[in-house]
């Protein structure tokens, strides 16, 4: 296919919009509360007042104000700037607002401010069309520019150009460890040609996480189109979406979203009528955390028990049944187009010397607007929790912030201006993760607060090895005997010693990971174990005797 | 055949290129603590007793997986690895019900063996005292989950050497364990050759030969090796 034919499918969809859009949520969050409903209503409102010529209501992905669902924004193709934004929207309330457009009465909803920080100070790369587009019709994918990015890759590019182009971007793995994209791909290119496979990493397990889950559902083909020029880029023509079945709306996009871009030629065989072939498949995880790891995430896709085996060998040079494998996380891969679309050099400008582009992540716990950000990598906590967070509600203070769920750790209040990044955020103990960030207020303990990742950490290893196995068991009842108040020195002592062991010693990322929220909040809070010690039963006899 | 030269406790070592560092050290007459490394089938990295210090690399690696390479420096001891050794043994005697004086395998075991040789004398972490099953469904053999250390190697053998593939894992964490079939009583698994490959592979008294009573049983390790050997070197003499 020609590029001019692809631009052309753009123009006709872009046409085929109507004047002013109604985006309605449509996704999990707001779905839950009856946002479907809100759409239905609208739609009927847009039908009473015949408004079908310049209005229409659209079904789009999240708009990231998840707590004040569902969300529903109006855009005028003429004056683009101003939009209106309404939150907590009923159904009952469509009518109204279908009916200010035409000059016939206020709006009997909510309205919330577009400038607010939360919204101004994103930077939307990966989320750019979330909450934009309807996920379900590919037409809408193509008006933004969607596919043009593959096409050009194919047409443009040779395989080697697009590693060097992600390479020079300087994009790390959005999965947590945050492992230079560019030298993953090449790894995978250079290995003999033969059957490769692309894997696109859509387990996220973190407690409170749901960014994959989002983008997903608001923009499924920008990251079949990232698999595609991945494919391209290291000579592998079969990718598979591991998606944990919990995501069930999440699936259901993917798979129309997979069934429309095979009809247009832009997924399968000879894609754009060039040599290129790119399938993809879905495979859903039946949700465990372990499987976020690359070689059991491999072990399950291969339709074995979802356990992790000692690496190297790297899934680079031998992954999917033994070939070469490359696995990415969604939103790595969400950022592949718009690199390959606006050159490397534009992503490079954006961040900080180490860590470029933007990152995702879910705000949540005590604080005002909870949701999905996405923010410029450099952005300090301080901005990210009191301006768009607006700070936790009520008369508390803001005591620290969890980042990296249960493989990451607590940051105190006083680090508040570390700019985010890879390399400050572990300096301080914790990491980038997958995105979590949980606020935490003066009320909250942060013995508990370990004691609940160790929790999660018990139930979710797959018990291979012994470390972690056992270790995180015994952890969690040591932190439980701690909080009954029943703990001593020598506890805590054996407590720190456990830490040490089970993150040298285990197998996977899971094990060596899983003391990291003991070990930043004993480092940041040590008085709050401390006070929670009894005094030692031998010691006190020995003074009794003495 | 390559031959790579490496050190291991500053001794100088040859080994042929592909072995794994256990091997070498074992040739070398170093012994190394294990408990999931079975002669003869495939090795997992799980028991985590093998790790080893190498020059150059900031992580503990499993001698049993890692292959030896040109100028490799290893330390298979040292007082922090002889730690975690002896950790890893109380942990296993703390999530299992190990209770020797009843137990088949008394004084012919490797669980014993290894918490001998790590010099472990008692464990210093809570005894979890789970409530495990014992299946003695089959007319042959039995399972005291409470003896299992979840080394794998009943699933390797019966998978890799029989072809049975009987045994797997299921659940995870302290929950997980070895089941027969579909998660069914061993009694009820047709595709059980009663082979006692398992019997012989198990490290602790969780399989065993009905009949034997404490301290009887005999385990041909051997056996396994030779056919292994047997089937891949057309060698048929033991
Ligand atoms: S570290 Fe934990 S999750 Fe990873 S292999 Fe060991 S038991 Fe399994
Ligand atoms: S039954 Fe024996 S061989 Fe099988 S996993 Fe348990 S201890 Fe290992
Ligand atoms: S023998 Fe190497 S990990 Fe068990």
């Amino acid at each position: 296919m020609e590029r001019a034919e692809l631009l052309e499918q753009a123009t006709v969809a872009k046409q085929a919009q109507k004047r002013i859009r109604i985006h309605c949520c449509t996704s999990t969050g707001c779905q839950a509360s009856q946002s479907l409903d809100v759409k239905k209503q609208l739609d009927n409102a847009i039908k009473t007042h015949n408004l079908g010529d310049t209005v229409e209501a659209v079904g789009v992905g999240c708009m990231g104000f998840c707590g004040q669902g569902p969300m529903v924004e109006i855009e005028d193709a003429d004056s683009p700037a101003e939009k209106k934004h309404y939150q907590k929207v009923t159904p009952e309330q469509a009518e109204s607002i279908i009916g200010s457009l035409n000059g016939s009465g206020e709006a009997d909803a909510i309205e919330g401010d577009p400038n607010h920080p939360f919204f101004s100070r994103q930077l939307l790369i990966v989320r750019e069309h979330s909450g934009r587009i309807d996920p379900e019709r590919i037409d809408e994918y193509l008006a933004v520019g969607g596919y043009q990015a593959l096409h050009h890759a194919i047409y443009e590019m040779s395989p080697a150009d697009v590693v060097q182009e992600i390479t020079q971007s300087g994009l790390r793995g959005r999965g947590g460890a945050g492992y230079p994209t560019g030298l993953k791909w090449a790894t995978v290119a250079k290995m003999p040609p033969g059957q490769k496979y692309i894997i696109c990493n859509a387990d996220e397990g973190d407690p409170g996480a749901f960014m994959d889950r989002s983008v997903l559902e608001s923009d499924p083909h920008r990251i079949l189109e990232g698999m595609a020029i991945a494919g391209y880029a290291v000579g592998a023509t079969q990718g598979y979406i591991y998606v944990r079945a919990e995501y069930p709306l999440a699936i259901t996009r993917l798979q129309k979203a997979i069934q429309q871009a095979k009809r247009k030629h832009c997924l399968g065989a000879q894609i754009f009528d060039s040599p290129v072939d790119f399938t993809i498949e879905i495979r859903v995880g039946a949700g465990a955390f372990v499987c976020g790891e690359e070689t059991a995430l491999i072990a399950s896709v291969e339709g074995g028990r979802g356990n992790p085996r000692p690496r190297p060998p790297y899934p680079a040079v031998s992954g999917l049944h033994g070939c070469p494998t490359l696995i990415n996380n969604v939103e790595t891969l969400g950022n592949i187009s718009p690199i390959i679309r606006n050159g490397a050099e534009w992503f490079a400008g954006i961040g900080t010397e180490r860590s470029k582009g933007t990152k995702i992540f879910s705000l949540t716990g005590k604080i005002r607007n909870n949701g999905l950000i996405e923010v410029p990598m450099g952005i300090t906590l301080r901005e990210i929790v009191e301006e768009m967070g607006g700070g936790v509600p009520g008369a508390n203070n803001v005591k620290a912030i969890q980042t990296g769920g249960p493989s990451g750790g607590c940051i105190p209040d006083r680090e508040l201006d570390t700019p985010v990044d890879y390399d400050s955020l572990r300096e301080l103990g914790s990491m980038m993760g997958s995105g979590g960030m949980v606020v935490m207020d003066d009320d909250t303990s942060m013995v508990q607060v370990a004691q609940f990742y160790m929790e999660f950490c018990r139930g979710e290893t797959c018990g291979k090895c012994i470390p972690c196995r056992a270790g995180t068991v015994q952890m969690y009842q040591l932190l439980t005997k701690l909080l009954d108040e029943k703990a001593t020195k020598r506890d805590l002592d054996r407590l720190k010693e456990l830490c040490g062991m089970v993150q040298a010693t285990s197998l996977c990322g899971l094990g060596q990971t899983a003391p990291n929220p003991v070990l930043s909040t004993l480092h940041y809070f040590e008085q709050e174990y401390l006070d929670l010690l009894q005094p030692d039963p031998i010691t006190v006899a020995a003074a009794n005797r003495g | 055949m390559s031959v790579v030269t490496l050190k291991i406790n500053d001794i100088d070592v040859a080994a042929e290129a592909g072995k794994t560092v256990l091997d070498a050290a074992r040739e070398a007459g170093i012994r190394i603590p294990t408990l999931c490394h079975l002669d003869g089938v495939s090795d997992v990295g799980a028991c985590r007793l093998c790790l080893i210090e190498i020059k150059g690399i900031p992580k503990l690696l499993p001698a049993c997986v890692t292959e030896v390479s040109e100028g490799m420096e290893v330390t298979t001891h040292t007082p922090q690895l002889d730690e975690y050794r002896r950790m890893t043994v109380e942990m296993l005697f703390s999530e299992g019900n190990h209770v020797c004086a009843v137990c088949v395998a008394n004084e012919n075991c490797e669980l014993q063996d290894v918490a001998i040789e790590v010099g472990m004398d008692h464990s210093r972490f809570t005894y979890r005292f789970p409530e495990r099953g014992v299946d003695i469904s089959h007319p042959q053999f039995g399972i005291d989950h409470n003896r299992c250390i979840l080394c794998t190697r009943c699933v390797r053998v019966c998978d890799e050497i029989e072809g049975a593939h009987v045994w797997d894992v299921a659940g995870r964490g302290a929950a997980a364990k070895v089941v027969t079939g579909l998660n069914q009583p061993w009694g009820d698994v047709e595709a059980c050759t009663a082979c006692g490959k398992c019997v012989d592979a198990c490290p602790t008294g969780s399989i065993f030969r009905k009949g034997s009573t404490a301290s009887e049983l005999d385990r041909d390790r051997g056996k396994l090796e030779f056919l292994v050997k047997a089937r891949e070197e057309n060698q048929w003499t033991r």
